[in-house]
């Protein structure tokens, strides 16, 4: 296949393509609807809470457990890994990684490459850096392949093609996959999709996934999957390359069965999905299949800026389970793609500021209205209300105010006028006479309040004051009036 | 299950909040009428204003102390706070100990005041246990909007839906979605305006189906989505608990 | 400086934070509910077959000639397995129109067959988790990892004394930590995906088709 455009999309561009999203009543109706199906899947898995909460505890006391050891299980995962003959490198930026995968490539000859799903390499933009460099990269988990098809990118880290109808997708395989007729049968679609990419399993010289969780104690990686394209990428190909972050990795074989259980749980609404995958290095003497040549390559890309802070680490313990961009009112009404970053959704605000720095990012911590709905159901309890806020608060914070962990794009939403407004307005509300006179002012000129009322008068009428406040109210009837 | 009731004080405060004071002062009112029901004696410190909250979600943190920090010295008598609101009460509670990190002495006041911060609804049930069989007024069916601070940081949805519940005449209907916030979050409804739009858009949208007045114990949620209603010509109006429960005690409609 | 010990600098370098106990994932586990045999098998079956798992019942005399039939039901001719001694029976009990090949040395040599001409593939389990529905595949050795996942069906026993609670119950009891082999796959449905509108659609990479035969020793559910 010819290299597929990719849009490359700036976070920076955020309210006007939520403008866009916004106008798109189709693609509003999909996304919600899509949603709602997810949360109810999700709460079909989880009936009872009290072993809903004891599970989400075990699940952030494992995470948690593993980010306070990180560096250590890091290496201990390295060094179990390389016993059993897993070559394993180390990328602090994207760049770094699509190199290494490249040069492994170079040295093996190969040309073809094919893709389980990794949101990772999503994140390194992996196939345009290798389609670039004449290394044919074809994604075969089938919403990746279904976006990759249509030179998109993926609008939800679980579900890729969540934004497209089965109408979208049978005028797709029409048009770009030859021999294909129009047809809306879900069936005869995934049949289409899976026999154009067996022939390619069988004839990729690379096979690349990402990965769930990582064992430091047995060198084992645990991929999680319904297709059985993620076994055919880890198990067909001459050499598999594995992908990850490095805040996946936990201590035990242990320690990861909790988050197994959770992950499908709060992701598609499974009890345990198709296949665990369970691999613990390449093929061995004895051993018929499986790669010959395995490598694992981690990624830091600003996570080690999140792991920095005491309370920013918390992002990291997050397992990708997508069940946060479920819940969010925001997501369901603006979709994957206005976020313009590879992590959509609540996990994607909290996250994309340490990838891409506050600047581009500067305007997804704000857009949302801290519901609390993403922490409610995150399996490894996130507080993703309250890092939002922090990350408001260093996007407010002067640029160069000194700061034990400055982030960077510190001071990105920085205006001396907004910092005035909230000094002004603190000036008010903190000092009895000054807030009586803006009650008196409020009351007594209501007739003047504007009827335009900054963003609040685009969707609703204009607020007014009341004629007398509370404070007049109660002081009336202090005096005996009560009748007021 | 419930914990021991806390034992039944004589004597409360009042915290108003600050778009109460302004913009609903009826229902501010009507929370001291409640409480005065129950032979409570309320105490409204005039020099309150604001919890901070504006300012500490929008990350403005020093200017939420320094609003919090002047309300918090008010409140000296060992006496229960109520709050007429969900999210302020949850500001309170949850949020303002946690602002003085670098001042202990501050801090342990934050914290003795946090800990007598109750949102009226929940304090009405648990804490008076009211009894209000005797109330009145024509057959009415309503909505419940509960704010999401209230539902997920003060756990008291199911406090408004047994105040509502218990009331004589009054049909409670659930809606679609009625976990789902109204797309206010303070600043964000300015800051994101298209956003919030089309959230309180759908709000609206399915309160509507099934009533045309709900009941609200947040003054945030309630403004939001009466004054995008009333932007769009519905008739879908809201009323804070404290007036309609005040209402239905007088027999009225 | 290299990537690898810049990353690590940096992480070491990191603020302290609260201090952290290990989690108690046995503790948890231990309260779990726990169901009686029958239960157990009753709740695996349950679960498969809510997935779309064809699960026959058989004792250990008659589990291989229910097989074969499943197998000839669904016009398999090509059939691929390994060489321990249940593929053996399977294999005596085979009718002619069933094939059988046993691949001899590394896929590189039988890729291309095992992609064209296989019809299904058998795999025994070596551990039932009942509360999951899924099914352990120790890959490596004489059991290639392809045989369950390339031909259209894949046809799985399990042993009724080697089900298990939940996967905790079965990574202790089995001490899977002690020993990983190169692959270990717990398999719980064919091959699926819903990525097309949330539609659910099986045979998406894998196998369309999951037979699971659980031996029992004469007692069913």
């Amino acid at each position: 296949m010819s290299a597929q455009p990719l849009h490359f999309v700036s976070p920076a561009q955020f309210r006007g393509r939520v403008s866009e999203a916004l106008a798109d009543d189709g693609l509003r109706d999909n996304f919600r609807s899509a949603m709602h199906f997810l949360r109810d899947k999700r709460a079909s898995q989880f009936p009872d809470p009290v072993e809903t909460e004891a599970l989400r505890d075990l699940g952030e006391a494992v995470r948690k457990h593993a980010l306070a050891h990180l560096p250590a299980l890091l290496e201990k995962l390295e060094a179990n890994l390389q016993a059993r003959g897993v070559e394993v490198h180390w990328a602090d930026t994207p760049d770094e990684a699509c190199a290494i995968i490249h040069r492994i490539a170079t040295e093996a000859g190969a040309r073809r490459v094919i893709k389980g799903k990794s949101m990772v390499s999503e994140e390194v933009e992996l196939n345009h850096y290798l389609e670039a460099r004449g290394v044919e990269c074809l994604e075969s988990d089938m919403g990746e392949y279904i976006v990759q098809l249509a030179g998109e990118r993926p609008s939800h880290i679980v579900m890729p093609a969540i934004h497209k109808t089965k109408q979208d997708i049978a005028r797709l395989f029409e048009q770009k996959i030859p021999g294909v007729g129009y047809t809306e049968d879900v069936d005869a679609l995934i049949h289409t999709g899976r026999q154009v990419l067996r022939e390619r399993f069988m004839q990729a010289d690379i096979g690349i996934s990402g990965v769930n969780f990582a064992i430091a104690e047995t060198g084992t990686l645990w991929l999680v999957e319904n297709e059985g394209n993620g076994r055919l990428s880890t198990t067909v190909p001459d050499i598999h390359i594995a992908m990850m972050g490095i805040e996946k990795v936990v201590d035990t074989l242990e320690h990861a069965l909790p988050l197994a259980s959770l992950l499908p749980r709060s992701a598609t609404g499974q009890a345990a999905t198709t296949y665990f995958n369970l691999i613990s290095g390449p093929r061995r003497p004895g051993d018929q299949d499986g790669p010959r040549r395995m490598h694992l390559v981690l990624l830091d890309n600003g996570r080690s800026q999140a792991y920095a802070d005491a309370q920013l680490r918390a992002t990291l313990q997050c397992i990708r389970c997508g069940a946060c961009m479920n819940h969010c009112p925001v997501y369901a009404r603006v979709g994957g793609h206005a976020y313009g970053t590879t992590y959509p959704g609540p996990i994607g605000q909290i996250l994309s500021p340490h990838l891409l720095g506050l600047e581009a990012s500067r305007d997804l911590p704000t857009a949302s209205s801290l519901c609390g709905a993403c922490a409610e159901v995150c399996p490894v309890r996130i507080p993703i209300p309250s890092l939002l806020m922090r990350l408001r608060t260093e996007a407010n914070r002067a640029p160069g105010a000194a700061v034990a962990q400055p982030l960077a794009g510190q001071g990105a939403s920085f205006s001396l006028g907004q910092k005035l407004v909230w000094r002004f307005w603190s000036g008010i509300y903190a000092s009895p006479g000054r807030y009586r006179l803006l009650r008196w002012a409020a009351t007594r000129l209501r007739r003047l309040a504007p009827r335009s009322q900054m963003g609040w008068t685009q969707h609703r009428t204009p607020l007014v004051p009341a004629a007398r406040s509370l404070h007049d109210l109660m002081k009336a009837r202090a005096r005996g009036r009560p009748g007021v | 299950m419930h914990a021991v009731r806390p034992p039944r004080p004589d004597q409360v405060y009042l915290f108003g909040t600050c778009l109460i004071d302004l913009f609903v002062p009826e229902a501010g009112l009507d929370a001291v009428r409640l409480l005065e029901r129950e032979g409570l004696t309320v105490h409204y410190p005039p020099a309150q204003s604001c919890c901070g909250q504006p300012a500490f979600t929008s990350g403005n943190p020093d200017e939420a102390r320094r609003v919090a920090a002047a309300q918090i010295a008010l409140f000296d008598q060992p006496w229960p706070i109520v709050v007429p609101s969900g999210s302020c009460a949850g500001m309170m509670r949850h949020h303002w100990p946690t602002l003085f990190d670098d001042d202990p002495a501050l801090q342990a006041r934050a914290r003795d005041v946090a800990g007598r911060v109750h949102e009226l609804a929940g304090f009405l049930v648990e804490v008076l246990a009211v009894d209000y069989s005797a109330a009145g007024g024509e057959p009415v069916t309503v909505g419940l909007h509960t704010s999401c601070s209230a539902r997920r940081e003060m756990g008291t949805r199911v406090h408004g839906v047994q105040l509502l519940s218990a009331l004589p005449g009054v049909t409670l209907d659930t809606h679609a979605s009625e976990s789902e916030c109204c797309g206010f979050g303070g600043v964000f409804s300015l800051k994101h305006a298209d956003i919030s739009g089309a959230i309180v858009r759908d709000k609206v949208a399915s309160l509507s189906a099934v009533c045309d007045r709900f009941v609200t114990a947040d003054c945030g949620c309630m403004l939001n989505i009466t004054h995008a209603a009333e932007h769009q010509g519905r008739p879908l109006r809201g009323e804070h608990i404290a007036t309609f429960l005040r209402r239905r005690l007088e027999g009225a409609a | 400086m290299s990537a690898r010990d810049r990353i690590l600098a940096r992480l070491r370098a990191a603020e302290p934070g609260a201090p952290v106990a290990p989690p108690d994932v046995a503790g948890y586990y231990a309260q779990r509910p726990r169901p009686t045999p029958a239960e157990r098998l009753n709740q695996l079956c349950v679960r498969l077959r809510a997935s779309r798992v064809d699960v026959k019942l058989a004792g250990p005399h008659d589990w291989a000639p229910v097989a074969a039939g499943a197998l000839q039901q669904r016009g398999v001719r090509r059939l691929a397995l390994g060489t321990c001694a249940r593929a053996a029976t399977l294999a005596a009990a085979l009718p002619d129109t069933v094939d059988t090949v046993c691949f001899d040395g590394a896929i590189e040599g039988w890729k291309r067959e095992l992609f064209e001409t296989v019809d299904a593939g058998f795999t025994p389990a070596s551990a039932g988790i009942a509360a999951t529905g899924a099914l352990l595949l120790n890959h490596g050795g004489a059991l290639p990892r392809t045989l369950s996942l390339v031909p259209p069906v894949s046809l799985v026993c399990i042993d009724a004394r080697d089900l298990y609670d939940d996967l905790h119950h079965a990574a202790s009891a089995q001490r899977w930590a002690d020993d990983m082999p190169t692959n270990r796959v717990l398999v719980s449905s064919p091959s699926r995906t819903a990525d097309i509108q949330q539609t659910l659609a099986y045979g998406a990479h894998g196998p369309r088709e999951l037979i699971v035969l659980v031996i029992t020793d004469g007692e069913t559910a």
